[in-house]
């Protein structure tokens, strides 16, 4: 940062996004050559940050070497399918369907994750529409822990602090979402002889912001290093399309619509992007305040968050440990 | 359920040996904080919350699960004779 110039999102921008994506391109062209693969999946959300990857998979390997897998399942938003197949036409890459729904069903996710939460909200049933919250770390320094919420059919909605044991079994039980998916996008590459590419932007990737062999799965990560501000950067550059950069960013994943800060972060993207520039980069948290209108110690509570995440997220990261040397 | 002070300590030290992995549990010192020594993360104040309630019959509502109550042995200890005095064990 120069002398005299205040701290904020300015820090944040790419000087050369063309420079950025050729920076990508060139490096999953090495990583083709290197693992002996001729192309790329690419699993396609509808969201910013797999549009994104869709759109430089075509410029390193050529539209006709990508596949777009669409995989929506019975709770996805009606939007995922129009703007997933919009991304992968913007792309011109081909894609294909694949409905999850059935192998959920078939592995019991959602009934898994609809025992928990009835064991916390006994009238919970299979028509009413459920989402994990996490109170704000900006407004209080409570813990954060979920609660569940749901809403009835007339509209009615309850709202219950989740116990361990129910928690760990919606989170797990909803994990088979991100990781079918990983295992329909292999099918794929394994066919094809392509690559898989993950998705994960820099925030998602640092703060584990995935689930391990789900999401988090991949031979390559071509944009974990760029911040979320960045990626939707490169989406003008790459020209993806109006109606996928102005759609909120969600999770997806919750039959109940679920903000990201909701669930994960303590602040909507940008904010929490500068955030995590500031702690990489020491800049201090007044001047972090100054930037995003909160107080010093409501930052240093992000910080806080942040550096909480790293921790927890060390174990996603982790490749399977051998407890001595590999075997002669 | 008479509970006194050295009983809830000892307690809380028990439910910690038998649920972390802590490298050596009698260095932990009560005004030590639980998730900066890496004790606990958020799941972990989850199980310790349940363990309270469920050992001395008390709720811990969302507006207490603050760092002030439960991020030490002795903070936890206060807490829960504070509840206790309160409320009584449900």
């Amino acid at each position: 940062m120069s002398a005299g110039v205040a701290f904020g999102f300015e820090a944040l921008r790419l000087p050369d996004p063309e420079a950025a994506i050729a920076e990508i391109t060139g490096g999953l062209r090495r990583s083709a050559r290197e693992f002996r693969r001729k192309g790329a999946v690419v699993g396609i959300s509808g969201g910013i940050d797999s549009s994104v990857v869709a759109a430089l998979a075509a410029r390193a390997f050529g539209p006709g070497n990508v596949l777009g897998v669409l995989m929506p399942e019975a709770d996805s938003s009606e939007e995922t399918l129009s703007l997933g197949r919009l991304a992968a036409d913007s792309a011109g890459i081909e894609s294909v369907l694949e409905n999850i729904t059935p192998i959920l069903e078939g592995v019991g996710a959602y009934r898994r994750r609809d025992e928990a939460i009835r064991r916390v909200i006994p009238e919970y049933d299979h028509d009413w529409k459920a989402k994990l919250v996490l109170p704000s770390v900006v407004e209080s320094e409570s813990y954060r822990l979920f609660s569940v919420v749901a809403q009835a059919p007339d509209g009615r909605i309850v709202k219950e602090r989740l116990p361990l044991t129910e928690y760990l079994q919606i989170v797990a039980a909803t994990n088979f979402k991100q990781r079918t998916r990983k295992m329909v996008e292999y099918y794929h590459a394994d066919r094809l002889n392509y690559l898989v590419l993950g998705t994960p932007n820099r925030l998602e990737y640092d703060q584990g912001f995935f689930v391990k062999n789900g999401d988090g799965s991949a031979d390559v990560k071509p944009i974990a290093h760029l911040y979320k501000s960045q990626v939707y950067q490169l989406a003008e550059a790459l020209g993806v399309p109006e109606e996928i950069r102005s759609r909120p960013p969600t999770t997806d994943t919750y039959s109940l619509p679920q903000s990201q800060e909701e669930f994960y972060f303590s602040l909507p993207y940008d904010r929490m992007d500068l955030c995590l520039y500031a702690v990489d980069n020491g800049v201090p948290a007044a001047e972090v305040a100054a930037a995003l209108e909160l107080t010093e110690e409501q930052v240093e509570r992000v910080f806080a968050d942040i550096a909480s995440k790293r921790r927890m997220s060390r174990y996603l990261h982790a490749a399977p440990q051998l407890v001595t040397g590999p075997a002669d | 359920m008479a509970v006194d002070e050295r009983t809830i300590e000892s307690d809380v030290r028990q439910f910690l040996a038998d649920n972390f992995i802590l490298d050596d549990d009698s260095a932990l010192g009560p005004d030590d904080s639980l998730t900066e020594t890496g004790v606990l993360d958020s799941m972990g104040v989850l199980e310790l919350i349940t363990f309270v309630e469920e050992r001395y019959g008390i709720t811990v509502p969302d507006e207490d699960t603050l760092p002030e109550n439960l991020d030490s042995i002795a903070r936890i200890v206060g807490y829960v004779e504070r509840r206790l005095a309160e409320v009584g064990p449900s």
